[in-house]
């Protein structure tokens, strides 16, 4: 692909580069620790669920216990398959036992690592079947019943309960959206486990639990199989449960989950350990699952200005692509993010946009850019609102961009009503049809106010990422170079959770069977 | 009442009701959506909804399926209620407003020290945009947040931070005001945190030398002082209008000496 912004190509290398050298810093990290969230994971996928008398989710109960009993080094894989052979019992009964203070896992006769592995092995097939299956029904349905063109209309409903939410998807979906996302209850971030069951009381969205997962998948399902197109189902893989939700993403056949290496801990005050730990699991069974993830940058420009800091968005993108990379998956899923946030009454301001979706296409031209609309600038005023989504949409269609987040004319004043809704997937579909080829048939001017911008966000996120490499990542977020948040290494929410492996005894079969390709 | 122009000057004021193109034609837009399918029976219930809400004589001048057997109407028509414009009394945040550079000024001169605010979005509510607006360096709109003043120390600790945890860090560094922001309001969840954060205050016994400001989207000052704030800023303030209420009631408290 030529470039249209006549953007240096040594310097694009030289960026992705320094981004390599940042992730792969961090994985000598990832590889010596575990956390609580990433044995839990383990737990669900090796098919415990189910709560305790006072509605303790069952992989916390074990999680815990062996946490107390300082068992947490040697990872759960291990103590399960030990239990597994000293008991005769399935995971999911040696976890109720254990709810029941009928067992401790960790007073039975110990084995050896390889005898604990094998022990486990026939559940951790199980489990990747059950995915494996669902990504093929998702590979049956796009071959079968088809999907929209991109950019996908991703919208959102977050009514707090899953069975008004349903209804919410089924109109949205009707009405030409591809892109379901329920948004989640808003303190769920900070919880250290995974609600249960089938919810109906949530602020700003709906609990993340399996059961909603399960609901909102089947009703998508039925609604795209009449109108003849695939709905995608997107939730949050963030927070301090990010690999749980991921795996109950995988089992659910969710198809896009919001999972960003850093949000958590700028956003949510979320300890860098524990995110940084965390992010790598989820991302392992995001790539295998065939999952698209949805990266945050543009969480940067809400916080931060939308003009100056729009280099650390494809700092960020870089970095998030590269531990992507690591994590195995595949281009096509990385939804790296970027938005449409500059305060609508800059001069030119839409040229700048212009230049800076346009730069994120050509540096990522196989990437599901995912495209965030205006809200730091929205206000009252529903009419421009609508006009500022218009130009939104214009850009979109016209450098490419690949999942479209809509923008709401009520996005400053309330969660969307069915009707807003509406008018928002109306506004999307008219600019997208009525422009659809506009990109084909344009090209920027020489050394333009287009071309020049892009170039200069290049110029200062390649020197970003290359001050990042000398200091390290961990200081850099420190030091309040992301959204201008600063964050402390020991700070943060669920430090507690990370634990240093027990090399002569950890195990993930998860994440070697994953990386692995296991088929 | 002291700014109309000549448009306004024939206006009965005691009777005044929307302006469309023609004085006092009472024309008002609304959109809504009903839950029944789209049809002649839905535009008609559209109609005698609005008549119930005041039209005379509604017209619906669009309706659209919203895809699960429900419809959604813009609707346009003149209203007949009228409003007495002349008895309308409105609580406002009482204080003259002074840019960022002369509110460090009149404190070093009216207060001589600095001022003190600790701010965050608090409960459940993951939003900072309000309380970034109001308080970091950057502030909002091109108007710099209360980081950028002179003689004010302002504390900005993020958000979903406990209402307990703010009362802290105000103790720990005798604040002179606590700023709380809140920005989702779904199912009045901010109403119930407000309430929360007043009871905290009043049992901590520090009402009596800290002021209690709260803002967001949502919010108003007849709100905030019915909830039990000192005062409410709502959209369209910045950071100067806290900070010129702020270190105005310093002075009218006598809290310029504060231990």
């Amino acid at each position: 692909m030529t470039s249209k912004l006549n953007l240096d190509q040594n310097v694009i290398a030289s960026a992705r580069n320094h981004a390599k050298n940042i992730a792969e810093s961090m994985q000598e990290f990832i590889n010596a620790h575990t956390t609580v969230s990433t044995e839990r994971t383990v737990l669900r996928l090796l098919g415990v669920d189910g709560v305790d008398d006072v509605e303790r989710p069952l992989p916390n109960v074990l999680v815990d216990a062996i946490k107390d009993g300082g068992g947490l080094p040697k990872g759960i894989a291990y103590w399960m398959g030990n239990a597994i052979i000293k008991t005769g019992k399935t995971p999911q009964e040696i976890a109720e036992a254990v709810s029941l203070g009928q067992l401790d896992i960790m007073q039975l006769e110990p084995v050896s690592m390889e005898e604990a592995r094998k022990a486990i092995e026939p559940y951790v097939e199980e489990a990747l079947a059950k995915i494996r299956k669902q990504t093929a029904k998702r590979e049956e349905y796009l071959a079968t019943i088809g999907e929209g063109k991109k950019p996908y209309l991703y919208v959102i409903v977050a009514t707090g309960n899953i069975y008004e939410d349903v209804n919410q998807a089924e109109a949205a979906a009707r009405q030409g959206a591809d892109i379901i996302a329920v948004i989640r209850t808003t303190a769920q971030s900070l919880l250290d486990y995974v609600p249960y069951g089938a919810t109906t009381e949530g602020f700003g969205g709906t609990y993340a639990t399996q059961e909603n997962f399960r609901i909102m998948r089947e009703r998508l399902d039925r609604v795209g199989e009449d109108i003849g197109r695939y709905i995608r189902l997107c939730n949050y893989s963030s927070g301090l449960c990010m690999p749980e939700i991921a795996a109950m993403g995988a089992l659910e056949r969710l198809d896009v989950m919001l999972n960003d290496a850093l949000y958590g801990i700028l956003f949510r005050d979320i300890n860098m350990q524990r995110t940084i730990v965390d992010q790598f699991f989820s991302r392992v069974i995001i790539g295998y699952c065939g999952i698209i993830f949805n990266s945050g940058e543009d969480n940067y420009l809400t916080t931060d200005d939308a003009i100056e800091a729009a280099h650390t968005v494809l700092a960020s993108q870089m970095i998030n692509e590269q531990f992507a990379v690591l994590a195995n998956i595949q281009e096509w899923q990385m939804g790296l993010g970027h938005a449409f946030e500059m305060d609508p009454m800059t001069e030119d301001g839409f040229l700048l946009e212009l230049s800076q979706a346009q730069m994120a296409r050509e540096i990522f031209p196989n990437a599901s850019l995912k495209y965030m609309p205006p809200t730091k600038f929205m206000t009252g005023n529903i009419f421009r609102g609508h006009i500022q989504d218009a130009l939104f949409n214009l850009v979109s269609v016209w450098t490419g961009q690949s999942l479209q987040l809509l923008g709401m004319l009520t996005e400053a004043i309330h969660t969307p009503f069915l009707q807003d809704r509406m008018l928002s997937i109306e506004n999307a579909k008219y600019v997208f049809n009525n422009a659809r080829h506009l990109g084909d048939e344009i090209e920027y001017k020489k050394d333009g106010i287009i071309q020049k911008r892009a170039q200069k966000v290049l110029h200062d996120a390649n020197e970003l990422l290359a001050q990042i490499e000398k200091d390290g990542l961990f200081p850099t977020i420190e030091a309040g170079k992301f959204a201008a948040v600063k964050r402390p290494f020991d700070g943060g929410k669920g430090l507690e959770g990370v634990a240093t492996k027990d090399n002569d005894f950890y195990f993930n079969p998860f994440i070697e069977k994953m990386l692995g390709g296991a088929k | 009442m002291s700014n109309f122009t000549t448009a306004t000057s024939t206006v009965d004021l005691t009777k005044i009701k929307p302006y469309g193109d023609t004085y006092n034609d009472g024309k008002v837009q609304m959109s809504f959506t009903l839950p029944v399918p789209d049809g002649e029976e839905a535009q008609e219930a559209a109609r005698q909804y609005a008549k119930l809400m005041g039209m005379d004589e509604p017209s619906v001048t669009h309706h659209s399926d919203l895809g699960i057997g429900y419809t959604f109407f813009v609707v346009y028509g003149p209203v007949h209620h009228t409003v007495d414009y002349t008895k309308i009394r409105v609580t406002k945040v009482e204080s003259h407003v002074f840019d960022r550079v002369e509110c460090g000024e009149w404190i070093a001169k009216n207060i001589g020290r600095t001022i003190t605010m600790v701010g965050a979005s608090t409960g459940s509510d993951a939003h900072t945009v309000g309380i970034d607006a109001i308080m970091n360096m950057k502030g909002f709109h091109g108007h710099f947040g209360l980081e950028r003043f002179k003689n004010v120390n302002a504390i900005n600790m993020g958000s979903q931070v406990p209402n307990e945890e703010l009362i802290a860090k105000a103790i720990e560094v005798n604040a002179d005001a606590i700023l709380v922001s809140q920005t989702v309001t779904q199912k009045d969840v901010h109403i119930k945190n407000l309430t929360n954060m007043v009871e905290l205050c009043e049992a901590e016994g520090i009402r009596d030398h800290m002021l209690l400001l709260c803002g967001g989207p949502r919010i108003s000052h007849e709100l905030a002082q019915e909830l039990g704030f000192d005062a409410g800023f709502g959209p369209e303030t910045y950071a100067e209008h806290v900070c010129s209420y702020v270190m105005q009631e310093i002075v009218a408290r006598g809290w310029v000496n504060k231990k």
